[in-house]
């Protein structure tokens, strides 16, 4: 893939992600007017508070994959160290392997370096199927990065299914942030 | 702990051939919900032999103890109706001679449990000797008792022992109080859960951890014939499947595999061992013989292969897979071959569990966001949800096959505060479900076979 065409995917995103957003705008002002005609300003003031969490959620959301960067750290300057899936899916994304292709470049350029790639789910599955589950999701990170030059030896897996989560909440935005696979320097 | 986990050693008979009809009997198939009266007398003991005991376990009257567990354990059942000792118009030691049948029918007690303790030196060293006896009070006659002597650590076991022998009586099925639970004891943080292996008696007493909590386990599952355990240790950050001999607290991993192990199972002759390696983003089944040190592999397909359960003969396993697309429950041969799906219904299955009588395999369920312990058939018919919530799975039978016992975890609030995990238990019939207190949180109960003498 060439760089004109990520960069017409990184556009793709951005611009759906400000469509999404726009429209959550729009959504949220229309249900707080009917509310705020007739209640206090305490309220109206509840009203917006309430509204803001959905509209968060549209921007940081994508169908069910988590976009946002809270909790994604680095493996080296300008190099995110984790990707995110869809429930039950191990499919990279289009940022997915933006990431990936990232990780692969800076770990061609330091050949010296091992990594584990670590793969997790989300509370919302029995911990056995989760435990293989991860171990599916670290795999296709460390394929992807393999395509890109990176060799096997280089990779371990090790999958934590749902046991070691980011975000301990019990919300589907939570569990987007949880359904992962994080690139770790191993040396 | 070596020394309190020994297998206690007694003599063992019966005052009389249990042979005469008693009126009294409890049709457990069904949801109980008219329990029977039943009185635990406090066991008798003289003045001697309470400061013989009291020297040693530092309890002043042991007799009542005992009694306390016997009730605890008939009470939780759901099937009694422990009455109130305070109504008891006659005296421990005299009911336990020859009750006064009146006084008992009269507080509306069909069953009547009395017994005595008194201490003992055998070639120097201390005993306790236990009696027991059952009453039909309607009938008017003694149906079932005996008695053992044991070393006085044991005395929550006699107990126990009692408790089986009225619940096999009175119900016509084998007890589950003399076992233990193993299960994984949790702390801290949702984020940072520090798990530990940990065991106690059935009733929640004697907890004991195996574990210091260095490392992640997960899932460990009893040996059906011995003291042996089989569980997954993220030691060294290798996820592996560990075998450790709780008496003697040795481990080693279990076979020698490219990639990562889990989810094992003891085979119900305890000889082998099923479990799942994950490798290259497939989970396959595999077995190994813990005798011969063969290890096979039993399904071959790219999609996720795991949680494998033996059926009680050993001829069939069940086991988890998502070749279907989603997480379902399938049937096939221990040879690997003919594999058949059983579970059809709404939403996705996991977790499946063969009952120790053969007959049923409990499962979990997640349908439309919420979480299902259930049975069903094992050819996948007569599906019956027992419970629902918002997240709960890993069941595991008690030893006589009616009660399932599992781990239920709690919704955090808008912090991300309020998280629990917690054992409970229910009723086949769907009824009784409880929580098993644990001294922290827990999870991953797995439940022994009785424990012999």
């Amino acid at each position: 893939m060439n760089l004109s065409k990520i960069l017409k995917n990184a556009f793709l995103v951005v611009l759906f992600g400000l469509i999404v957003t726009a429209c959550a705008t729009k959504k949220s002002v229309k249900t707080t007017e009917p509310s705020s005609t007739t209640t206090t300003t305490t309220t109206k003031a509840d009203e917006t508070q309430k509204a803001d969490p959905i509209q968060k959620l549209d921007a940081l959301m994508q169908g069910d994959v988590y976009i946002g960067s809270d909790t994604v750290g680095e493996l080296a300057s300008g190099v995110p160290d984790r990707v995110f899936f869809a429930t039950n899916e191990t499919i990279l994304t289009t940022a997915s392997r933006e990431t990936l292709r990232k990780q692969a470049a800076w770990l061609r350029q330091n050949s010296d370096v091992t990594v584990v790639v670590e793969g997790h789910a989300d509370e919302r599955g029995t911990r056995e199927y989760n435990l293989a589950l991860g171990e599916r999701r670290a795999n296709a990170a460390k394929d992807y990065l393999m395509t890109y030059g990176v060799s096997s030896d280089r990779i371990k897996v090790l999958s934590y299914g749902k046991e070691r989560p980011v975000d301990s909440g019990s919300n589907p935005l939570s569990w987007s942030k949880n359904r992962r696979s994080v690139t770790v320097k191993a040396n | 702990m070596r020394n309190k986990i020994l297998l206690i050693f007694f003599i063992y008979f019966f005052l009389k051939p249990g042979i005469s009809y008693s009126l009294v009997e409890i049709d457990i198939t069904r949801g109980n919900l008219d329990p029977l009266p039943i009185s635990v007398s406090p066991f008798f003991s003289d003045e001697t032999s309470k400061e013989k005991i009291k020297e040693k376990l530092d309890i002043d009257n042991l007799g009542s103890e005992i009694s306390k567990v016997i009730e605890n354990n008939l009470r939780k059942t759901g099937l009694f109706e422990t009455l109130d000792k305070e109504s008891f118009l006659q005296k421990p030691d005299i009911a336990h001679l020859k009750p006064r049948f009146e006084d008992w029918a009269l507080i509306k007690s069909q069953v009547l449990i009395t017994g005595n303790v008194t201490s003992k030196i055998i070639n120097e060293k201390d005993y306790i000797r236990i009696e027991f006896k059952l009453w039909d009070v309607l009938g008017a006659k003694m149906v079932d008792g005996f008695s053992l002597t044991t070393v006085p650590t044991n005395w929550r076991r006699v107990g126990h022992k009692i408790s089986d022998k009225v619940y096999e009586r009175l119900t016509g099925e084998s007890g589950y109080f003399d076992t233990r639970i193993i299960y994984v004891a949790e702390e801290g943080p949702k984020t940072q859960r520090v798990k530990k292996l940990a065991i106690m008696d059935q009733d929640g007493f004697n907890t004991k951890y195996l574990t210091l909590g260095n490392e992640l386990v997960l899932t460990p599952r009893f040996n059906p014939t011995n003291q042996m355990i089989t569980y997954l240790s993220y030691f060294r950050n290798m996820p592996r499947v560990y075998l450790l001999n709780i008496e003697t607290g040795k481990q080693e991993v279990v076979g020698d595999f490219p990639g990562m192990t889990f989810a094992p199972r003891f085979s119900p002759d305890g000889k082998k061992i099923i479990m799942s390696l994950a490798k290259d983003g497939n989970s396959e089944i595999w077995v190994r013989n813990l005798e011969t040190n063969i290890q096979e592999k039993l399904t071959d397909h790219p999609s996720i292969d795991t949680s494998p359960s033996y059926s009680p003969d050993g001829k069939y396993i069940t086991f988890n897979s998502d070749r279907s697309g989603y997480q379902q429950i399938y049937v096939m041969r221990s040879d690997g071959s003919k594999v058949k799906r059983i579970s059809f219904g709404k939403g996705i299955y996991g977790t499946p569990v063969w009952s120790p009588r053969g007959d049923l395999i409990a499962f979990t369920k997640l349908h439309k966001g919420k979480f299902f312990i259930g049975v069903m058939r094992t050819d996948g018919t007569g599906e019956r949800l027992l419970t629902e919530n918002f997240y709960q799975e890993a069941p595991s039978w008690s030893p006589n096959g009616r009660i399932i016992i599992f781990y239920r975890e709690t919704k955090t609030d808008d912090k991300g505060e309020g998280f629990s995990a917690k054992l409970w238990s229910i009723d086949l019939t769907g009824y009784n479900e409880r929580l098993v207190s644990t001294e922290t949180d827990a999870s991953d109960p797995s439940w022994s076979s009785l424990l012999g003498n």
